[in-house]
């Protein structure tokens, strides 16, 4: 750099000050304002693909909003939708912040579920406060341990996580399909038998008639409640501290003293805890028994709610929310266009937000420089 | 070392997976949404503006454009339109907790009879019917338990497949020259039970030493939708001999036909005519008029007729039938045909009885 000593007084303060203030309003803009306008955008192109077969955008959208903004039912239903999500964004969004891929959250939320369904219709004899914690305990662990195995595999013998997680979703599919409809079969069903009337977690609407006839249920409580943990834990404790090193260079936290094994094993175990905690959405407040199938991609929906959230867990919420309106939203409309244009609308959601993050990225770290010099 | 090394976040890396995940995210959803024909116009989908009669249906897990069941039942929605004056609204839930929504927001809307398309609405079908008692329900191949009866607004639409299967297995061993005859079904349940029982005592009765080679493509509802099992257990079935091939499996039944093209033996079709599919190789098809009890039931709802309960079709009521007609009247002949005619009036006077187990 060939500056002077003249050249550096003659930057006044506060054209720095200005400087790292746009540098700040131009983050704001990005976490807020990207994910908004891509939104506008996706909703934009989608409007194309609609009136390409033949509708009208307007009322198609206006259904949309209608069918679950509109009422109080319809956002009970967004609500319950949202509800999964939150777990599984939290779960991939954990293991992210440690540098892991955790392509798994469909494998543990399904041993989780099956987990929590299991101690609800076997140990029927004990009392609800007792009885609930322990279903969901058992969604916890029963996710826990199957997200330990690739954390471990990776940990001990450093292979990768994506492709031991993807084999684990597989193996866990077929694990609790073959326990539904050989072990614990009811005939002409695919499902388990229901868990006891004490293990059955209230719905809202006993609380909020106004809610009537949705099955949102207490357990969007827990996933706040988990949110807020995973953000105490990441940003507030030593142990998460370390998880995000771990995550940013794993070479600078072991010289920096963070047992790289132990970590590892940790994140996957909690990533895997958080997803099994589905299951008591599904399984407590919803269906009361275990069916196959349920999840119908949640797990790996998570993927994109943790990148539309940014791996914070308040972002995890509002994107759940998100792809919950998306999803119950294109049941509303399913009856006017193809369901497959609501997925159309979800790639073009997820697409523009990542586009729309990396050229605001880009911009900030440009306009940084430019106030350094 | 090698924790660490593959430890190693690589930017590039991670967007490459995003990618993959996304891809692998709509590769799941549109697994199940597969194979849908969406081509009908508008006024086809959402029927005529301001008729008085609304109809809301929810399909199985299929789908439409199964060629079979769904597709079945489509038509039935499609004659209330043209004979009766209604409109209808359908729905295509991908997977498992997508159908009780699915069915509220048809009961809540202004739909007044509502349809459950297969077994798997049993009980998500129950609870709804009690939740809008002023709203009629029909569920097609509903599981009648022995615990909670069903409620005064829901008629279980139930078919005899065994007595249509029964004059399938009596084509099959007719015309068979191996004198091996195949079975594929789809999930492993009683109900497709109900198929192989009557399909193996009708051919049995006609040609007593035959022998019927029985598969299955799996235990879960994905054993509907499975056209690469079906194809791999149909040649295996040709492979040990048999020469015609009776299946009862949704959409993996295409994967049947695609190997009886393929080896040019012969293969039965299920629940709707599937000539179309294989011209030339599909000897026959078991109907089922999934429509023909959908029509009727709109009918009776908008008679004021409806009666809850369990509604059984079988060949006495017309809601049972298989295929003989331009296409393949060759391929049977008219010396079967009159046989097969024989055992249908014999099952109707209660002569034969079918088993269904």
């Amino acid at each position: 750099m060939n500056r002077t000593d003249t050249d550096f007084d003659a930057t006044p303060e506060t054209g720095a000050a200005r400087q790292a203030g746009s540098v700040l309003l131009l983050k704001l803009g990005g976490t807020l304002g990207v994910p908004l306008v891509a939104l506008a955008a996706a909703f934009g192109a989608g409007a194309l693909f609609i009136a390409a077969i033949g509708q009208d955008p307007g009322a198609v959208y206006a259904r949309l909003l209608g069918g679950t903004f509109g009422d109080f039912y319809g956002f009970g239903q967004v609500l319950f939708k949202a509800t999964p999500l939150i777990f599984s964004g939290l779960a991939v969004a954990l293991a992210f912040k440690a540098g892991l891929f955790n392509i798994g959250a469909e494998g543990q939320l399904y041993v989780g579920a099956f987990s929590t369904a299991w101690v609800g219709f076997t140990l029927t004899g004990l009392p609800g406060v007792v009885l609930v914690p322990l279903c969901i305990l058992a969604g916890a662990l029963g996710g826990a341990a199957w997200g330990i195995i690739p954390g471990y595999l990776k940990a001990r013998f450093g292979t990768h996580e994506v492709i031991n997680t993807i084999m684990l979703n597989f193996i866990a599919i077929a694990l609790t399909g073959y326990l539904v409809t050989h072990v614990y079969f009811i005939p002409e069903t695919i499902h388990t038998p229901r868990v006891a009337a004490q293990a059955q977690i209230p719905r809202l609407e006993q609380f909020w008639p106004a809610f009537r006839g949705s099955p949102v249920n207490v357990s969007l409580f827990l996933a706040l409640a988990a949110a807020a943990l995973v953000y105490v834990f990441l940003w507030r404790t030593k142990q998460g501290f370390e998880l995000r090193a771990l995550g940013l260079n794993p070479w600078a936290a072991e010289y920096g003293g963070v047992g790289v094994a132990s970590g590892i094993v940790m994140a996957m175990a909690l990533s895997g805890g958080l997803a099994g905690l589905v299951g008591v959405d599904f399984v407590m407040g919803y269906k009361y028994y275990y069916e196959q199938g349920f999840s119908a991609g949640v797990g790996f929906m998570g993927i994109a709610v943790a990148l539309l959230g940014r791996n914070h867990p308040l972002g995890v919420v509002l994107a759940a929310l998100l792809f919950g309106a998306l999803s119950y939203g294109g049941l509303v409309i399913n009856s006017v266009v193809p369901k497959e244009l609501v997925e159309i609308l979800q790639a073009i959601v997820i697409v523009a937000v990542i586009v729309g993050t990396n050229l605001f990225g880009a911009l900030a770290v440009s306009l940084k420089k430019r106030s350094l010099k | 070392m090698n924790t660490l090394h593959s430890a190693r976040g690589k930017r590039g890396f991670f967007l490459v997976l995003t990618g993959l995940c996304v891809w692998l995210l709509l590769a799941a959803c549109s697994l199940s949404c597969a194979r849908k024909e969406k081509t009908d116009s508008d006024e086809a989908r959402s029927g005529a503006a301001g008729a008085p009669f609304k109809v809301g249906l929810v399909f199985d897990v299929g789908g439409r454009g199964d060629k079979s069941f769904n597709d079945s039942a489509y038509r039935g929605l499609v004659r209330a339109k043209e004979e009766l004056g209604v409109s209808f609204e359908y729905i295509e839930p991908g997977e498992g907790s997508d159908r009780a929504s699915a069915l509220r927001l048809m009961a809540k809307g202004d739909a007044r009879v509502v349809f459950g398309i297969g077994f798997l609405f049993t009980d998500d079908i129950t609870q709804t019917a009690k939740e809008f008692p002023d709203k009629k329900f029909a569920c097609v191949d509903y599981t009648v338990t022995d615990a909670g009866g069903i409620p005064a607004n829901l008629v279980a639409l139930k078919f005899r497949e065994e007595e249509g299967s029964f004059l399938i297995g009596a084509i099959a061993a007719l015309k068979s020259k191996t004198g091996k005859l195949g079975f594929v079904g789809g999930m492993k349940i009683p109900l497709i039970k109900k198929f192989e029982a009557g399909y193996v005592a009708g051919a049995t009765y006609v040609r007593p030493d035959v022998k019927v080679l029985v598969s299955y493509a799996g235990v879960t509802d994905n054993a509907f939708k499975n056209p690469s099992k079906g194809k791999e257990l149909a040649l295996t079935q040709y492979s040990k001999g048999a020469d015609v091939i009776f299946h009862a499996s949704g959409s993996t039944g295409l994967g049947v036909f695609e190997a009886a093209r393929e080896r040019g033996k012969l293969a039965i079709g299920v629940d709707s005519d599937q000539y179309a599919e294989a011209p030339g190789y599909i000897l026959t098809s078991m109907i089922k008029d999934v429509d023909v009890a959908v029509l009727e039931t709109i009918r009776a709802a908008m008679n004021g007729t409806f009666e809850g309960g369990v509604r059984t079709l079988g060949l006495k009521e017309g809601g049972i039938n298989y295929v003989y007609d331009d296409n393949n009247k060759a391929l049977i002949g008219e010396d079967v045909r009159a046989a097969v005619e024989t055992l249908k009036q014999k099952i109707i006077s209660g002569e034969i009885v079918v088993p269904s187990t």
